[in-house]
């Protein structure tokens, strides 16, 4: 009886160990690069379609959309990351993310990549931090890097990404 | 057995509050000197629940703090004490700190014992005051009870004044079968015996039937029990209070001197009764002290640092529930029947469509929408509470306050039952307690100046609720010495806020007590006078779409009305076109539009823009440069429509293309997935599915009205050349 209990506990442990070990990533494209985010956090992915402009606010903030009765913000993410701005086309596609912040809050974000590529499995121990360009280039969203059939897939910390930045003027709001 | 509690303290807060609430006004309701048992009765029960919950849960503070207040208004009951003001004052007070400590519990904060321990030693005070009193009472009680005992009572009664520490009670506890269908367990009452003293028990099966017969839902045990110490009768009939008449009772003095030896003759007694007894280990105190233990209160800074490290988790325990008629979920329930009704007729239609069922659908759409419309309503419906969860606490406040003070004060509520939504009751109730304290301090006078004046010596304040046109009034009238008109332009002018000789109409020198830092009255209580609350008052129910306005007579009374929508989840709004965008101005702060061309406008220092309504020049913003919105091929940059909006007596126009229509928009947060955003209030979505934004018109307005040096200016200037389409 014992035994069975220890023999099904280490079963668990293996498989849990398992899951620990591999882990899916959902990869995109943007102006050529490869990226991806961990797939547990992305809700579903959506065309592009107009949003509704918020006044001053940052330029990649492109504005909100209604998703099924909630209000969904959009973030460029080419913009966001400081890739050159493309138009729109219909193959444009929104990715929408769940975003933890400090206070165990989920939000809901949209971000606007070129296309969406693949599910790519990984080993997170293959997963290399990635290299330090010192100020110049922000690398503070990088999870780390992945070669994936000799590609190199960048991967995005999804809530250090989505962290909307603090915009200080709130002299305006009421009380 | 080891049930996870916690997922019933949630209900059991609630029934406490409940509880607490009952006993509130039961306690206020009791006329001094004359007793109804009825609302005594009330009390008591209240008290009851909370001490069996209580200890069911393990908050033995709670349970023993009520069971002192139970002993006290037990003796109420019974008529062995007078119901006295002092008494009265000592319970509510209790009340309130019972209230407390639920609540610290609640948020998984300690208690604050020393409250408790003052309201404990101020409850036993009053027990002990008229203790002498009690006690022969009490022994007058006991002794018909006993009379059908045997020759040994006059004896007892000796054992009882002499040797106080041997002395004890023998209970034979014959419960009918049905006595565990009616909630009540055994075992429980044994434990609470336990703990008033040395206890013992014997077990008498005899009754049980074989297995394959037996019912686990009866009870087909008897008891035979005995308590040792010196321990009032009544409160062993307390423990069994709640079982009278679901079981056979028999409360015997234990005989004899020694009780130690009057175990085993009470056993002997009755041998024949409790034929094959069986000895029970009694799970008496060592078993008791052991949960005591771990609920006495943990070292405090290890609770404070738990309770700091969830804020969020209290946080949203106190917003979590509502309490909803079941009437309003079955129409609900009705009304999701006739939509999916309506809705199969439909896809009958749409299967197999012809030109000639076109009637058809057309009817069906209608009825479906009909449907909707309704569905919509009940389901708004269940967010309404009736306001009499604010005004309940109102008796209590002016009998707090009038006591206080030594008017004489009749509080009369009318409409208690008007619904209103839940978020505007939580948030009407602060104002509401302030404007009755005003009344209550300046309205009403003192009864010797009221009599003087010709008016009855009780003053009366009136609280009355009702629907008027999809809004909510509330009402405060008071009989009292009303606004003194001169007084107020006086104070006014002094404290430089008008000029002395402006002339006012009645309404706008009422108006000025809305002022910050306005107050007429000559001394500064600790109730109200200090000129801080009006103007919060005002902005408060501003803030909650409403407005407040003030009639009153000097030397004949005052009555406040408050107008509130009746929900803030739905608003009427103007939708206004700037650009390509649609905005939502709230209808409500809209004075009025006009058309006009841009000639019209006066530039200020050549840059800021007035246009003259009128008599006044009012400061213009232009939203097409607030919001950085591109025009597009079709609107004219010269000329469009100025909305005029209103907060708090100052004007503003908005700039914008064209009005597009007014309609009902349901409000949605930004913030839930995004921020807040300035000089937007929320965002709603069109018929068409796009997201439009409501204006935060009192950001607006203030901003609007601001020196010229601060800008409202985007962080980062956005590329409008770009198509976001």
């Amino acid at each position: 009886m014992i035994q069975e209990v220890i023999t099904k506990a280490a079963d668990h442990n293996q498989h849990h160990k398992e899951l620990v070990k591999g882990a899916q990533y959902l990869s995109f494209t943007l102006d050529n690069e490869e990226y991806g985010v961990d797939i547990l956090r992305v809700q579903e992915i959506r065309s592009w379609e107009p949003v509704s402009r918020i006044p001053n606010v940052p330029h990649y903030e492109k504005g909100v959309v209604n998703l099924r009765g909630s209000i969904v913000p959009i973030i460029d993410l080419r913009e966001k990351l400081g890739i050159k701005f493309t138009e729109y086309t219909p193959l444009t596609v929104v990715v929408v993310l769940q975003a933890a912040d400090g206070n165990k809050k989920t939000r809901t974000m949209g971000v606007v990549v070129d296309s969406v590529s693949d599910v790519i499995n990984l080993d997170k121990t293959k997963i290399q931090d990635a290299p330090d360009f010192g100020e110049k280039a922000s690398n503070e969203f990088i999870n780390g890097l992945v070669s994936v059939n000799e590609r190199m897939v960048i991967l995005l910390d999804v809530d250090k990404l989505l962290k909307l930045e603090d915009l200080e003027d709130q002299e305006i709001s009421e009380n | 057995m080891s049930i996870d509690m916690s997922q019933f303290h949630q209900v059991f807060f609630e029934e406490c509050f409940e509880g607490l609430e009952a006993m509130e006004s039961g306690l206020l309701n009791l006329d001094t000197g004359d007793i109804d048992s009825e609302t005594i009765n009330t009390i008591f029960r209240g008290a009851h629940s909370i001490k069996g919950g209580s200890g069911t849960f393990g908050f033995n503070e709670v349970a023993d703090f009520t069971h002192v207040m139970e002993t006290l208004l037990d003796e109420m009951r019974d008529g062995r004490r007078k119901v006295t003001q002092p008494a009265i004052d000592v319970l509510l007070g209790s009340v309130d700190c019972l209230r407390t400590m639920l609540a610290s519990i609640q948020a998984e904060e300690s208690v604050d014992s020393a409250a408790v321990e003052k309201y404990k030693t101020a409850l036993e005070i009053e027990l002990s005051g008229s203790s002498s009193e009690a006690s022969t009472t009490a022994s007058v009680t006991t002794q018909p009870l006993n009379e059908n005992a045997d020759s040994t009572i006059p004896e007892v009664i000796d054992e009882i004044e002499t040797e106080t520490d041997e002395q004890g009670w023998k209970i034979g506890f014959c419960p009918y079968l049905d006595l565990l269908k009616t909630g009540n367990d055994p075992v429980r009452m044994f434990r609470e015996l336990a703990e008033l003293g040395k206890y013992s028990v014997s077990v008498n099966t005899r009754d049980v039937p074989d297995f394959a017969k037996l019912d686990p839902e009866e009870c087909n045990m008897s008891w035979a029990l005995e308590v040792v110490g010196d321990i009032p009768l009544n409160d062993i009939q307390e423990i069994f209070n709640w079982v009278e008449g679901d079981c056979e009772l028999d409360i015997q003095p234990l005989a004899k001197k020694a009780p130690k030896k009057a175990a085993p003759v009470a056993k002997q007694a009755e041998p024949e009764s409790l034929a094959p007894s069986v000895e029970i280990e009694s799970p008496k105190p060592a078993l008791v002290a052991v949960p005591k233990e771990i609920i006495s209160p943990p070292p405090k800074a290890e609770v404070q640092q738990s309770a700091d490290n969830d804020p969020a988790k209290t946080g949203a325990k106190a917003a979590s529930t509502i309490r909803v008629d079941t009437t309003k979920i079955d129409t609900l329930i009705n009304m999701v029947g006739e939509v999916v009704i309506t809705q199969s007729m439909l896809s009958l239609i749409g299967e197999n469509f012809s030109m000639d069922k076109l009637p058809h659908l057309k009817r069906g759409l209608s009825q479906l929408e009909r449907h909707i419309r309704d569905m919509q309503q009940s389901v708004m419906n269940i967010r309404m509470v009736p306001i009499s969860f604010v005004f309940s606490r109102f008796p209590r406040l002016v009998h707090d306050i009038s006591s206080k003070l030594g008017k004489k004060i009749d509080l009369k509520l009318i409409g208690e039952s008007t619904e209103v939504d839940k978020a505007v009751v939580e948030l009407i109730s602060d104002p509401i307690v302030h404007l009755i304290r005003n009344s209550l301090d300046h309205g009403i006078e003192m009864p010797s100046d009221r009599v003087a004046a010709g008016k009855p010596e009780t003053g009366t304040i009136e609280l009355n609720a009702y629907h008027r046109g999809g809004h909510i009034v509330i009402e405060i009238t008071d009989d009292g010495r009303g606004l003194d008109r001169n007084k107020l332009i006086k104070k006014a002018a002094e404290k430089g806020l008008i000029d002395e000789n402006s002339p006012l109409t009645d309404k706008q020198a009422y108006e000025l007590i809305f002022l910050p830092g306005f107050s007429t009255a000559e001394s500064i209580t600790d109730i109200s006078g200090r000129g801080v609350g009006m103007d919060v008052v005002r902005r408060n129910i501003q803030s909650l779409g409403g407005n407040i306005e003030i009639i009153s007579e000097y030397g004949k009374g005052t009555t406040i009305s408050i107008h509130l929508p009746l929900t803030l989840a739905i608003i009427d709004g103007q939708s206004v076109a700037v650009g390509d965008e649609i905005y939502i101005v709230p209808l409500v702060s809209i004075k009025e539009s006009i058309n006009i061309t841009e000639n019209v406008l006066n530039k200020l220092a050549g840059k800021n823009e007035t246009y003259k309504l009128r008599n006044q020049y009012i400061p213009v913003v232009r939203m097409h440069e607030l919001f950085n919105v591109p025009a597009n091929e079709k609107s004219n940059p010269g000329e469009g429509v100025i909305v005029v909006v209103e907060r708090q007596g100052i004007l503003c126009g908005l700039f914008v293309d064209e009005l597009l229509g007014p309609q009902q928009v349901v409000v949605k947060s930004l913030e839930t997935n995004y921020r807040r955003v300035q000089g937007v209030s929320g965002a709603t979505i069109l018929g068409d599915g796009s997201v439009a934004l409501i204006l935060d018109i009192p950001g607006l307005v203030r901003f609007s009205n601001r020196k010229p040096s601060t800008s409202f200016k985007p962080q980062e200037s956005r590329n409008d050349s770009r198509s976001y389409h």
